[in-house]
């Protein structure tokens, strides 16, 4: 690595379920405005920009960074845009890193956004492919058969799933830009809501926003010439893919989720992540996928990951705090998701959480994934310079 | 200051028609296994894969997803997609050997154009509230280009029929060419105008493929094990320009310009240029200030196979192919995205003893 | 490649998209509605049309919008001989860059004349407004010469301010299979469930891959399954949503067929969605004979066989 990089300006949308006051540039300017004032710099200071997102059939435009060049402030400079699914939001952010890591430029701006009141989300999901039989229900349909498979691998009791939303959901309150805002929802209520995939119930579903996230990430020379004291040094980054489906695929606990993860935490100078990892963002669009990623991730013995939720030790007083910010369960705008979790976890070791702060953050995760379990990408940033 | 990097493998396929799945899996295995044979390395020799390719053109989310099976990625695999031509995928990975993460890198492109209506579908990168509506298409809009250029004197339908009539000539020698057999400028000036001005020979036809490079950093084992020659990139840079065609000078290409000084195109004897229609070469020839003695496409270029998403991936892999067999010292290859050449990479390499 | 060619059919993609403006497209289409066409003055002072929401110099937003003529010259055009569905025209017309009077920059829109020597660069045009305006930029149908008739609807009209227009994007594709799933579709339609294996893992797709995902090769030697198996994991759908075409609920499953290595999902009935079980035996139910086609709808669904339920140790690899 050529040199060290930090996230020095973290920016947000307020997330919601129709954003009916702004066009997809609008959308995409309130995250980057924020993120640029947050890192005391304009779009003269911007080298390059990177833009995530997830499938174009969302917005129902082809490659729109092309017309988004002038809000994107790119008009004259390099940009690039990624699109590796649901984990697309921290791959986005960890290209733009590593412009940063090669020496190639000293100030990246990143923006990862849905704008999915544009369309419907099922329906971009689920277009009847030829020949092929329709039982196809979106992501959640997707994804309930393996949680389905967690449950019992791992035995873990019924209710958990439901901890993990009424968790998240109350989260959010601490949070003014989430989308979901439900004081009264409690494990009780969620256990109370319908059924809509079995095994997964309406209130442990993520819902569909609109909402962007922005980051800017400068070199250690660019940070040291900032006015920035408090930067997100990022001390690692992982991708890891691997097929949709392949005969004996582990569809819980995927293999290239073990493998960035053990990477990430040799590459961060960690060997016990529950006990060096202040806090985690992790991405949950389903409440059973707390479990599974904490086992996945290493922050649990195999089987062993609904124990830490049951046992409260996710809350954010607890042992390991997941999705502090309300997480993917309380706003999911799809492309931006995984960089809200990879932003979230360096405003923590900023310090700039507010409400939702960790105390004392010093050392956080952020995580992505997409397709079908098959894609992930991750980061780990420190309030300290890595000393490796 | 950068990482010595070399491209060290390419293979590909450019057909009018691909009789597979939009996610042509089928298409990316026997690529694959060229470029291993090429390099006489495997899988595990790679340590970065990195792909271009589009929803829009296979008409479903995430087509991209599919062409992970022919990696073969269990174990898994580092892996990174672009929504964009697979140059730009080539550039991340260049980014990623900068880093010194990783050391090798196997980047590619498909995409099978034929499944839908290409014209209309790229009308879909257009404002989409003033004028994707109008479903201006991308023909039309290159029409109005040329047309632009041809008022204004920065070109004449003569030059355009020399760039086609070579094109198609030098394409003869390519076995993957769409279109090719020897033409004269009187033979192309004497086809109909069919989207006025523009003939047909003037616009790239519609085409499908795939295709894929190998790059190595120099200083690991990997590169000694190589049995081929290496093409040594000297600089690679992109830009792109507003998306509003009415705050451009359709005529020039200033982020051509402005990518191929920030990659020094100085000294180049040889250039492939991602042009799909024929003016839009004279646009980027002027853009790089390439003179008369600099070679250009002797592939046949992107007008006689314009495989959307990797057709600039092929210039680059079209210009180290003439770096490795010694009939160029310095090469030039460049990529085009968006309309009227909004968005433009520049590649520059060379040989070395 | 079998000599058969691979299987196609028709696919569409079809969507009316809904889109929020933002303060200045709103300002836009809201004069549009009212038949006044708006510029966007950019940071170098001149105007342009439609008004981009952001300057491509300084990037700040376009907020100053001004009245401009709906009339103009024609800058540059290119003919469209075969127009595509959703142009504004479906007989052959010109697109054109029109300098509207009192804009700098040029708006995009068609041109209606019979033939590309009826127009030229330079060449004054009107817009033809719709009859009824809604707040799109299709509110011009499109520009005609200026000499041809005289403007169709005079005068601003009212109406209230714009902040969302509906884009139809629909489009059409010719989907095919891989070789390797169009020979089993075919097989289905001879009531066949032909799989594959792999030369390298020697694992049995079901249906066949154009890549072993694996390892990375085609899957080649075919081998017939029958058409029993387990479910080895499910879901029960209850969500409707739009495009679907099995009515909720219902079981999606993964059905692991007796000699396959790979499950694949498929529909369960003839059982209480509570009494379905991982591990449960399920053979396929096929619709009669005359319905078939290359399709996996051949296969109506699967159903309980009421066998015993399979041992979770023996399927658990394939969770």
């Amino acid at each position: 690595m050529t040199t060290l990089a930090a996230v020095i300006g973290v920016g947000q949308t307020h997330h919601r379920a129709k954003r009916a006051d702004v066009s997809i540039a609008g959308l995409l300017r309130e995250a980057i405005d924020r993120a640029m004032a947050d890192a005391e710099v304009t779009f003269d200071d911007i080298d390059a920009i990177v833009i995530g997102k997830a499938p174009d059939l969302f917005e129902g435009v082809m490659m729109p960074e092309l017309y988004l060049a002038e809000a994107l402030g790119a008009a004259g400079k390099p940009l690039l845009r990624v699109h590796t699914a649901g984990s697309v939001g921290g791959s986005t952010a960890i290209v733009a890193a590593s412009l940063v890591e090669a020496g190639i430029h000293e100030r990246v701006l990143t923006v990862a956004f849905e704008k999915q009141s544009e369309s419907n989300a099922m329906w971009a999901l689920s277009i009847p492919v030829p020949f092929i039989m329709p039982v196809h229900a979106g992501a959640g349909g997707y994804f309930a058969p393996h949680v389905r498979s967690y449950i019992r691998r791992s035995g873990a009791p019924d209710h958990i799933g439901a901890i993990v939303a009424a968790k998240d959901r109350q989260n959010a309150l601490k949070n003014p830009y989430a989308h979901l805002q439900n004081p009264d929802t409690t494990v009780e209520s969620v256990l109370a809501s319908q059924m809509l995939w079995d095994p997964i119930r309406y209130d442990e579903t993520c819902p569909s926003s609109d909402g962007a996230c922005a980051l800017v990430i400068a070199s250690e020379d660019a940070v040291e010439r900032s006015g920035i004291k408090n930067p997100a040094w990022i001390h690692g980054t992982q991708m890891r893919s691997e097929p949709t489906t392949a005969a004996e695929r582990d569809q819980v606990n995927p293999h290239a989720g073990r493998e960035a993860a053990a990477a990430l935490w040799k590459q961060a100078g960690i060997s016990s992540p529950i006990d060096e990892i202040d806090c985690a963002e992790i991405y949950v669009p389903f409440s059973w996928f707390e479990p599974m990623w904490l086992e996945n991730l290493g922050f649990a013995e195999q089987g062993d990951g609904w124990k830490l939720t049951e046992a409260g030790e996710t809350r954010i007083e607890g042992r390991i705090p997941v999705n502090m910010s309300g997480g993917v369960l309380s706003s999911n705008p799809i492309g931006a998701s995984g960089m809200l979790r990879f932003g979230e976890a360096a405003l923590q070791v900023m310090g700039e959480a507010g409400e939702h702060q960790v105390d004392g953050a010093r050392k956080a995760l952020g995580h992505a994934y997409g397709g079908g379990s098959q894609f992930f990408a991750m980061w780990v940033v420190g309030a300290d310079k890595p000393n490796h | 200051m950068t990482r010595d990097v070399a491209i060290v493998g390419f293979a590909q396929r450019q057909m009018k028609e691909f009789d597979g799945s939009p996610t042509c899996v089928e298409l990316l295995v026997p690529i694959f296994a060229e470029l291993f044979e090429q390099t006489g390395w495997t899988k595990s020799d790679i340590e970065f894969w990195c792909s271009g390719s589009s929803d829009y053109l296979a008409g479903r989310s995430f087509s991209f997803v599919s062409a992970v099976d022919a990696i073969g990625a269990l174990p898994p695999v580092m892996e990174s997609h672009v929504e964009m031509d697979a140059a730009w995928a080539l550039y991340e990975a260049w980014v990623k050997i900068q880093t010194g993460l990783v050391d090798t890198a196997l980047v590619y492109g498909f995409g099978k154009s034929s499944a839908g209506q290409l014209r209309r579908i790229l009308s879909l990168q257009m404002d989409p509230y003033t004028v994707t509506p109008l479903w201006a298409d991308a023909v039309s809009v290159a029409g109005m280009q040329a047309r632009a250029g041809l008022e204004s004197g920065a070109w004449d339908q003569d030059q355009m029929a020399a760039v086609v009539a070579r094109s198609m000539s030098d394409a003869a020698g390519n076995e993957y060419a769409i279109r090719s057999k020897a033409t004269t400028v009187e033979d192309v000036l004497a086809q109909p105008v069919y989207a006025d001005p523009l003939r047909r020979w003037d616009c790239a036809p519609v085409s499908d493929g795939a295709a894929a490079i190998v790059i190595s950093a120099a200083d690991t084992p990997a590169f000694d094990r190589l049995p081929g020659p290496a093409a040594w990139i000297t600089g690679i840079e992109h830009r792109i320009e507003p998306g509003a065609l009415n705050t451009r000078d359709l005529t020039v290409s200033t982020s051509t310009t402005s990518a191929g000084a920030a990659a020094g195109v100085e000294g180049v004897d040889l250039a492939e240029l991602h042009a799909p229609f024929s003016h839009q070469e004279l646009i980027l020839g002027s853009a790089l200030g390439l003179g008369d003695d600099v070679r250009i496409n002797p592939s046949g270029g992107a007008l006689t196979a314009n495989p959307m998403f990797t057709a600039g991936l092929n210039r680059i892999g079209e210009a180290a192919r003439q770096v490795w067999s010694g009939s160029s010292q310095r090469a030039l290859a460049h990529a085009t995205s968006g309309p009227a050449l909004q968005q433009n990479l520049v590649l520059t390499m060379e040989a070395r003893a | 490649m079998t000599d058969a060619g691979t299987l196609h059919a028709p696919m569409k993609v079809e969507f009316d998209y809904t889109r929020s403006l933002g303060p200045t497209l709103s300002e836009f289409m809201t004069g549009l509605k009212r038949r006044q066409v708006l510029g966007g003055t950019l940071s170098d002072g001149t105007v342009a049309v439609p008004p981009p929401e952001y300057d491509p110099r300084t990037y700040d937003p376009i907020t100053e919008l001004v009245p401009v003529s709906d009339e103009g010259v024609v800058q540059s055009w290119a003919w469209v001989p075969e127009p595509v569905p959703g142009q504004p025209l479906d007989r052959p017309f010109a697109f054109a860059q029109i300098v509207l009077d009192g804009a700098d920059r040029p708006l995009l829109h068609a041109v209606a004349v019979e033939a590309p020597d009826q127009i030229e660069t330079g060449m004054r045009v009107r817009a033809r407004w719709a009859d009824e305006t809604v707040g799109a930029i299709t509110d011009i149908r499109w520009f005609e010469p200026l000499d041809d008739s005289p403007a169709t609807t005079p005068g601003a009209g009212d109406g209230e301010p714009v902040t969302g227009i509906v884009a139809p994007v629909h489009l059409a594709y010719d989907f095919a299979a891989s070789p390797e799933e169009s020979a089993f579709f075919r097989g289905l339609a001879e009531g066949r469930i032909l799989g594959q294996r792999c030369p390298v893992c020697e694992k049995v797709y079901v249906p066949p891959r154009g890549a072993c995902p694996v390892d990375g090769v085609p899957t080649t030697t075919e081998v017939e399954v029958p058409d029993t198996g387990i479910v080895t994991t499910f879901c029960i759908v209850n969500v409707p949503f739009l495009g679907q075409r099995i009515t909720p609920p219902y079981v999606s499953a993964y059905m692991l067929l007796d000699g396959a290595d790979i499950a694949f999902l498929h529909l369960l009935l003839g059982v209480d969605p509570a009494d379905v079980r991982m591990g449960m035996r399920v053979k396929a139910v096929w619709k009669p004979r005359d319905e078939w086609g290359t399709t996996i709808e051949n296969i109506s669904h699967f159903e309980p066989t009421g066998e015993p339920d399979a041992d979770y140790e023996t399927y658990k690899v394939h969770l």
